[in-house]
């Protein structure tokens, strides 16, 4: 047996043609979750339905057994979609925890690649498959007869807003990823998301809740962001005369960067504190 | 030197995992760092390879330090830790093309070495399948095949065979031997004596975060003198009883057998033979032979003044 051939490394600060190295690793990191969809079609499928079945499922129960109430779809759909985006915080968490549990971070870190390329792929990765969960989303409300009444640019607004709220969970993600390292902790988080996201006017308006729980909904960052991109597509909106509810637009881009502004930091300091 | 350790501390919390280790290893050659679980040998792999700073101490890899110049250390190392370090939910193939690319050498080149491995380590027909459905030593080999992308002028293996069956430990060994055929540095720690043996030039003991011996095979064995008698007992109350009459025994309580160092072998039988006859303990086997590692092992490591043995 013998191991020799004629392959070296070059450990320059770009790959040739002026990539930089951190660019052509993070593609190849996100092309390592692109395959494990290919791999693995049926758990993204099941992704891509989970939000799917709730979406019908609420859009039914509040139906009355009338079949879809169609002002309630146009309220739901919006609410979905920012809890669909809230929510995507477990999938980035479950995935962090893995690649920790199974050392191929080591490996990882141990190889001439550019270290950020380990949280740069999985954010483009994440934030593409959560796209693609939003277009899926939105085309089953469409279907379901939820529309969007402003212009192009408020709609491609609304979801950006949305994607914007996607990028702070999966930094809270990667985060409480790399805290809790066991899959045991994982469901722990996994058990607290949902009840934080029940508690904002996905399904709901704040309005229709008891006075404290109702301040409790309009502040929570989710609910800020439905409420906004209610405002933007033009559907019937979840505030009442309130200061959180006049401010969605600001809230729904405040929050995002307020969180990304903690965890942002502390999940680099985390990843690099690794070899500590 | 591919290797120089030179007082090297790391603490946990406040305890001591290494406590000024000290170790050299010249270029295209095998060292073993042999020691008890918790001696440090994971911890002085992981400073080693760049995945954990020291507090103290300088250590230089490849020519390189791995505080100051971690990414020059790092193009220049093969890494297989204790757990496989592979991404479980590609295929063979897809794993090694990833590490490949991620080592830079470019989408084309890291296809060919890909396919190049696992023909290599006898993975070629495997290559598609999932890691996830890999036995034991395949995943083993492949991970080893990743440790191996860039020809890695020092490669640290850690606990290659933990948990392998003989035909899988064979299978790395042959790989090793292989590896250094061709020039590589070869540092892997390992909690068996005979792997150590088998594989290794040199052999560094450490215990308790720092050396308790450092030299080959035989320079070792003769630390705890050139010959021993070897009695096996019948039960353990006789092994205790014997234990007790006999100079300086190493006792093994699951082979029942207790061994002792002697200068003059046949001096030694005779004084085994009365002091068993007079304490009227039945031995079941009674032998001279050469020390093996394990009992330079036991007695280094049982010593509180280990250290000074080496010294």
């Amino acid at each position: 047996m013998s191991v020799s051939t004629s392959t070296s490394t070059s450990a320059g600060p770009s790959a040739g043609r002026g990539v930089p190295w951190v660019v052509v690793d993070s593609w190849t990191m996100t092309r390592r979750e692109l395959a494990h969809w290919a791999r693995q079609p049926v758990q993204m499928v099941v992704g891509l339905v989970f939000p799917v079945m709730l979406l019908l499922m609420f859009g039914f129960l509040v139906g009355g057994g009338r079949g879809i109430d169609g002002e309630y779809v146009e309220f739901l759909v919006p609410g979905m979609l920012a809890l669909t985006m809230a929510f995507g915080l477990e999938a980035t968490m479950t995935a962090v925890t893995q690649d920790l549990g199974k050392g191929v971070i080591d490996r990882f870190r141990a190889m001439p690649m550019s270290s950020a390329a380990v949280l740069v792929g999985r954010s483009a990765a994440d934030m593409l498959q959560s796209a693609v969960g939003l277009a899926v989303l939105a085309g089953v409300g469409l279907l379901l007869g939820w529309r969007w009444h402003g212009s192009p640019a408020a709609a491609l607004l609304a979801f950006a807003l949305l994607l914007l709220l996607r990028f702070a969970m999966l930094w809270i993600g990667i985060y409480l990823g790399m805290v809790a390292g066991r899959p045991e902790l994982v469901q722990a988080v996994q058990i607290l998301v949902w009840p934080v996201g029940f508690l904002s006017n996905a399904f709901a308006t704040a309005e229709s809740m008891p006075g404290w729980l109702g301040a409790v909904v309009e502040w929570n960052p989710m609910s800020a962001t439905a409420t906004a991109v209610r405002d933007l597509f033009g559907n019937p909106a979840a505030a009442g005369p309130s200061w959180a509810g006049d401010h969605a637009a600001l809230l729904a881009v405040g929050w995002p960067v307020l969180l990304l502004a903690v965890f942002f930091p502390l999940a680099v300091a985390r990843f690099r504190g690794l070899g500590k | 030197m591919a290797i120089s350790v030179e007082g090297v501390h790391k603490r946990y919390g406040g305890k001591p995992a290494l406590a000024g280790l000290d170790l050299e290893v010249k270029s295209g050659t095998v060292q073993a760092v042999l020691g008890p679980n918790g001696a440090g040998k994971t911890t002085a792999v992981r400073i080693m390879s760049t995945l954990l700073r020291h507090d103290e101490g300088v250590v230089r890899v490849a020519g390189h330090d791995v505080r100051t110049q971690a990414p020059a250390v790092r193009a220049r190392i093969g890494l297989l830790g204790q757990h496989a370090a592979l991404d479980e939910g590609l295929g063979g193939r897809q794993n090694l093309e990833m590490f490949g690319r991620l080592n830079h050498l470019g989408a084309r080149r890291a296809g060919l070495r890909a396919d190049e491995l696992l023909d290599l380590f006898g993975l070629a027909d495997t290559g598609r399948k999932p890691v996830k459905q890999y036995s034991g030593g395949m995943r083993r080999r492949l991970d080893l095949a990743a440790s191996l992308i860039t020809e890695p002028e020092v490669l640290f293996l850690d606990e290659p065979t933990t948990g392998l069956d003989p035909r899988g430990r064979a299978e790395v060994w042959s790989a090793v031997r292989s590896l250094v055929g061709g020039g590589t540095t070869v540092l892997l720690t390992t909690q068996y004596l005979e792997e150590a043996d088998q594989l290794a030039d040199r052999i560094t003991l450490i215990d308790a975060g720092r050396v308790a011996a450092e030299g080959t095979a035989d320079e070792l064995k003769s630390l705890v003198g050139a010959d021993r008698i070897v009695v096996v007992l019948r039960d353990e109350a006789r092994l205790a009883q014997a234990a007790r009459l006999l100079p300086e025994p190493a006792v093994d309580a699951d082979s029942l057998t207790l061994s002792f160092p002697v200068e003059d072998r046949m001096a030694g039988l005779a004084l085994t033979l009365r002091v068993l006859e007079e304490a009227g303990i039945e031995a079941v086997d009674l032998a001279v032979r050469r020390p093996t590692l394990d009992e330079v092992f036991l007695h280094l490591t049982d010593r509180t003044d280990a250290a000074e043995v080496a010294a």
